[in-house]
Order: C-alpha cells, then structure tokens, then sequence
C-alpha cells in the first residue's frame, strides 16, 4: 500500500525555518499568518503497513526532535 | 597507539583528522562497509556530509556497517570522538544525548571560535585544563545542540558537558552553549569544532591538538 509519513518538529523547539517563512508571507502582502512550522513528508509503498511505527522510530524520523503522523 | 578514522561516503574531514592524529601516534582509515576497527585504539567519526546529510544529519550513517563496531567498541569503554557530522552521528546512534538541529540563522558558518574546556574527565580532554579557552574553526549548518531541560540539568550536573562557546561566541544557537558533551562514562566525546582544523600554526592556533594528546594517555591508561 501506499503510504505518508508526516514529520513536524516537536512542539517547543525552535523552528528557525517556520518563523522564516512566517516573516516572508507578510511580506508578500499575505497578512494574518501566525504559527508556521516546516516538516518533511515521506511517501513510500510498503507491503507490511503494520510495520511503519517501527520504520519511524528508528530511521525516518528522530523521535527527540519529531513527532510523525502515519496518514 | 592507533587511531582509526572512519571514512563514509560524503565524509570530507577525515583526512585532516588522519593526519591530526598522526602527530600524536599512528593512524588509519576505517572503511564505512567494513566490520572492522584495525586494532584501533581509539576511533574518531570525522565532520563532511555524510550520506549527503538526506533525511537528517546522521540518520543514515549511524547504520553503516563500521557503526556496529564503533558502537560495540564505545559501550566496552573505547574512546571515541566525534567531529562535528562525527558528533551528530554518534547522537543519531544513541552514543552521546541530544540531537543537532539547524543553525538559528539557517546559514552555513565558517569561522574560528572561542571554546572552553568544561570537563577534563573525558578520554579526549585529559591534557586540558578546566575552564582552558581554545581557539578552533566551526563550519556547520546543522550544529544548535538541543536536548529536553531535564537532560541538559542532568549533563551539567553529571560533568556531561565537555566544551562550551566562550560567552557572546556562541554561533548557532545551541542550549546553554554547548559545544560539546560525554556520555556518562566520558569515553565517548563529541563536539562541532573542528579541532582537527587546529593543529599547524600555519592555520592560526594548535590548539585542538589537545584532544588528540589526550586520548594517548587515555588509551595507555585502558592498555594497563
């Protein structure tokens, strides 16, 4: 099956690349534009679904920094 | 006394790390497919770009075939040193605590930096002094150290936290200015100067040599 894996920064942490882009949409003229953070998203076919959290917890994502979504 | 120095692909500071190491003993490379050490005494897990840094810093060297060795010898006590990727690797490993996350300033930095020596209880920092200023390079985008408050609490308790940026010099961002930490039995040291960078007056200071003078007393001192 075809499979997502979304991978945001732990809330908390600073997002240096997230307030980057914050900064650049006002400037841009779109206005009203609070909490940005920038993550990663990893598609991937799998066979064995079931075995994903374990794929994530020890290479796709770090789990000190990130926290990941199996969409 | 051999000092083995890991090669992966993208690794781009093992050679001045080779030829640091030199100065002080013998040295080699290790290559990053091959499930052997040499009969090195000590390993370092140099600075580059390894594995062209895809999906994060370290993510994917910390699986290569060397790491099982280097992680086998680190638990029974070997010394070893990780250089800036070399240290985001070994915390990728679950060798040292933390992680690296991007710079603050999102930008590349090269420059010579002010660090001090906050523990002489690591296999890598034995000739120094406590609180010695040395001046070594850093060239890293990805070098804010960061770990949970309690684990920070716990590493400056715990005379975990090895180098730090001198006060007003720290350049990337990382928590309390870190520079660099142990892992608790202080064998195992990694920091993202380079001080591999810091070992010929032509360059400006020698004073990384420090840690490589170290760790050939401290592997005497395991030989014994």
């Amino acid at each position: 099956m075809r499979a997502r894996v979304l991978i945001r920064p732990k809330a908390g942490i600073l997002d240096p690349q997230g307030q980057t882009v914050e900064r650049a949409l006002p400037a841009l003229g779109f206005e009203g534009v609070a909490n940005v953070h920038v993550g990663r998203l990893v598609e991937l076919d799998v066979e064995d679904p079931s075995r994903l959290p374990e794929m994530c917890e020890r290479l796709l994502t770090n789990p000190l920094i990130e926290d990941y979504e199996i969409l | 006394m051999k000092i083995g120095v890991v090669r992966f692909p993208g690794s781009c500071d093992e050679v001045d790390a080779l030829q640091a190491a030199q100065r002080v003993g013998e040295a080699e490379l290790l290559w990053y497919a091959d499930h052997d050490l040499r009969g090195a005494d000590a390993v370092i897990v140099p600075g580059g770009f390894s594995y062209g840094d895809y999906l994060r810093v370290g993510a994917i060297a910390r699986f290569a075939p060397v790491m099982e060795e280097v992680e086998r010898f680190a638990r029974s006590g070997g010394p070893v040193l990780g250089i800036c990727n070399g240290f985001q690797v070994l915390c990728e490993a679950g060798l040292l605590p933390g992680a690296l996350l991007p710079n603050t300033s999102l930008r590349f930095l090269c420059r010579q930096v002010g660090v001090t020596v906050a523990s002489t209880a690591t296999a890598w920092t034995g000739e120094c002094t406590p609180g010695e200023p040395l001046s070594i390079p850093v060239k890293h985008t990805t070098g804010r150290y960061w770990a949970p408050d309690p684990v920070l609490d716990e590493l400056e308790a715990g005379g975990q936290v090895t180098f730090r940026y001198a006060p007003g010099d720290n350049p990337n961002g990382s928590a309390r200015d870190i520079a660099g930490v142990s892992n608790h039995a202080g064998n195992v040291v990694g920091l993202m100067p380079h001080p591999e960078h810091a070992v010929d007056p032509l360059t400006g200071s020698v004073d990384g040599l420090l840690l490589f003078r170290s760790v050939v007393g401290a592997a005497a001192a395991l030989a014994a």
